[in-house]
């Protein structure tokens, strides 16, 4: 296929949706950046790779969200001198993409105005890229000199609150740096990049077959997300469908992780107002949720249960009807705490008009997933590309204007519903036969995986060497997207309200520290 | 209000009785909020780091919170800084560039500076290991006192661990 308005053809990937990949030059990376911003497409992502072994070259990639699907860009990159034009004018979540890329592989984005490193803190040498085959990945470095230039707000009572990376609460590892004057905040700064433990690296050699587990562990919260993704990756490298009831099955995993995460951040997020009921309720209805999963599926947070070929383990009918009565009861107890937020004066104050993103800055900066919906924009790939189960079963995809806490919440709140009204049909047609079929080995192929996990979504990019073994594997997180709008919802708020706007977009440091 | 206490009315208590700790034979009931009375002479105060999990650890500790396990009951809390802290929860393969930060929260943490690793990844350093950005286990950074496995541990076994911890300074 072509996209309008740039000369070169995409050739498709063997995905249930849309995805497709060109080798592009130089000019034509520019141009379709240009042309995607001015269809209102996407940066999904953008990573690099060294193919030095194998092209003499290296690359830089670049997924974009269309309305024709997902167009993966492959630029060729000089051995001597990789660098590539910038894309950041078009696209702010390649701000921060284009500089981890530099950081793991050491190439660089021609024009980019912010060339600070994101991903590199002290742990290794400016000179050193884990991600080039030239290094085992291996190497130990001492700590190296980190003093990251934050941007310096100046001005009459203007002050500096630094937070983290060791935060008050049981939550990730980042640096906030407020600058505020009084109570308001003037400007938030994020310094992430500390949980980062070189999983790209620990990809490449292994074997396809080995690497859903560890694809499943870049986000504990979106391990069904990943492990879709990565196994929907592996079987279009293997040009291999799963088998309906599989693929019912995933569906089925998939929309309990939204939930489960949607009923701990409903409750995390009426506590942050201090309604410690809201907690007490809603982490009691997610243990009970997540011993289901134990129950049914093996294990609380659904970990290993999406494997490239399928899944690990059937479901028998008594299961079935367990989790069917589960969501059944759990939608009415739901709703019945979301008439007592919205009837909770304290609660509605806190959260109406708080930590506002409008959609017009949401669709400038790209805000993708539930945070996304949240402010009007309602991409969401089980109702855009329908791929099965969800062809067949209900999509009921909600969205809001108002962008602001009160928004997300009542999003989390619609989600959770649609998604029990979703496995109550995806239980009553469950279609039989065989949950998984082997995959061959492909040697030196490119596959990709794409997935609307809770926060939004997760994409997988997977090639093999001559052997059929990983050459890169590379890692999508919405939260790259997502994270540098939280700097935009933050201005003007006041400091103690941030605990609460941060909580309504719950996003990842995992995920996106890799 | 009147619907919160409908709402609460209408439901049973469900808090559990409190797991064995971890490598303790069962003996009857588990008298352990005496016990971290008698070793510390007051609550236990919990501090979690994440040295660099996957988030999937801090989901279940999480999850102690909740009224199953209840351990504010047992006089156990989580705080907000490690010089309130009798124990540190670390998780995650210990990242790099968290290294210093884990071993800056260490030497902030007053006497008995328990520590507790939680998750293969704290145990072992996990399907991430050791590496340019890894340190692997939480023990090649601090000393540790006990280890829980698990890829996460769940809630119960948590607790198991940071009760066997708590015993282990006792003896
Ligand atoms: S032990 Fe498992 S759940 Fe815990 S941090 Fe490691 S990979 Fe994540």
């Amino acid at each position: 296929m072509q996209f309008p308005g740039v000369d070169c053809h995409f050739a498709p990937i063997a995905t249930p949706l849309p995805i497709h990949l060109a080798h592009v030059d130089a000019t034509q990376w520019s141009a379709l950046a240009r042309a995607v911003a001015e269809a209102r497409g996407h940066l999904v992502s953008l990573w690099g790779s060294d193919e030095r072994a194998r092209t003499g070259r290296y690359t830089v990639s670049a997924a974009y969200a269309t309305a024709d699907g997902l167009l993966w860009a492959k630029l060729g990159l000089d051995a001597e001198h990789p660098a590539y034009p910038d894309i950041s004018r078009d696209f702010v979540p390649a701000i921060r993409l284009q500089r981890a890329a530099h950081d793991l592989v050491g190439i660089e984005a021609e024009g980019a105005a912010d060339c600070r490193p994101w991903l590199r803190h002290g742990a290794w040498p400016a000179d050193y890229f884990p991600l080039r085959g030239d290094h085992t990945g291996q190497e130990r470095f001492d700590a190296q000199p980190d003093a990251y230039p934050f941007v310096f707000v100046d001005g009459d009572g203007v002050h500096e609150i630094p937070v983290g990376p060791v935060h008050a609460g049981t939550i990730e590892p980042g640096h906030f740096r407020f600058s505020v004057v009084g109570e308001k905040v003037l400007r938030l700064e994020q310094r992430l990049g500390y949980t980062h433990k070189g999983i790209e690296r620990r990809f490449i050699g292994m074997e396809v077959a080995q690497g859903a587990r560890l694809a499943g562990r870049v986000s504990g919260d979106s391990s069904v997300a990943y492990a879709w993704a990565y196994a929907m990756a592996a079987e279009s490298l293997a040009g291999v469908r799963v088998p309906p009831r599989a693929a019912w099955l995933r569906a089925l995993l998939l929309e309990r992780e939204r939930v489960a995460n949607h009923l701990g951040d409903l409750g995390a997020l009426g506590n942050d107002a201090a309604f410690g009921f809201a907690l007490a309720q809603f982490s009691r209805l997610r243990e009970d949720w997540l011993r289901t999963n134990q129950a049914c599926f093996g294990h609380r947070l659904l970990m290993d249960r999406v494997c490239p070929g399928g899944i690990a383990d059937d479901l028998d009918a008594a299961r079935c009807a367990t989790l069917r009565d589960q969501a059944r009861h759990m939608a009415r107890e739901v709703a019945e705490l979301r008439n007592i937020y919205e009837e909770h004066a304290g609660l509605q104050d806190r959260f109406v008009t708080t930590g506002r993103v409008t959609p017009a800055l949401a669709a400038r900066l790209g805000l993708c997933g539930l945070a996304g919906r949240a402010s009007g924009q309602t991409a969401d790939l089980r109702a855009d590309f329908p791929c099965p189960p969800y062809d067949a079963v209900p999509v009921l995809a909600c969205s809001h204007l108002n962008g602001d806490v009160a928004a997300r919440v009542a999003m989390r709140f619609e989600e959770c519903f649609a998604s029990f009204k979703l496995m109550e049909a995806l239980l009553a047609a469950l279609p039989d036969g065989p949950i998984h079929v082997p995959l061959a080995t492909a040697p030196d192929g490119a596959g990709a995986g794409w997935i609307e996990g809770w926060r939004g979504q997760v994409f997988v990019a997977l090639e093999t060497d001559a052997a059929g073994r990983i050459a890169r594997c590379h890692c999508h997180d919405p939260s790259w997207q997502n994270w540098p709008v939280l700097e935009h919802a933050i201005i003007g708020n006041i400091v103690p309200d941030f605990p609460l706007i941060n909580k309504s977009f719950n996003l990842s440091y995992s995920g996106q520290d890799l | 209000m009147w619907h919160i206490l409908k709402y609460l009315a209408r439901r049973p208590r469900i808090t559990e009785p409190v797991p064995q700790p971890q490598g303790v034979a069962c003996h009857g009931a588990h008298p352990v909020q005496g016990e971290i009375l008698a070793i510390l002479g007051r609550a236990l105060a919990i501090r979690q780091v994440d040295a660099g999990s996957c988030n999937g650890c801090e989901l279940e500790i999480n999850a102690l919170n909740n009224p199953y396990y209840n351990i504010e009951g047992l006089g156990i809390r989580f705080v907000a800084s490690p010089r309130h802290a009798d124990m540190l929860l670390v998780t995650g393969p210990v990242s790099r560039h968290m290294e210093v930060a884990l071993r800056r929260t260490y030497d902030a943490t007053p006497a008995p500076k328990l520590v507790v690793a939680v998750g293969d990844c704290g145990c072992t350093g996990g399907f991430f290991g050791e590496s340019y950005a890894s340190c692997g286990r939480v023990a090649n950074v601090i000393p540790v006192d006990v280890t829980v496995t698990g890829c996460p541990p769940t809630p119960a076994d948590i607790l198991g661990g940071i009760l066997a911890a708590v015993q282990a300074r006792s003896r």
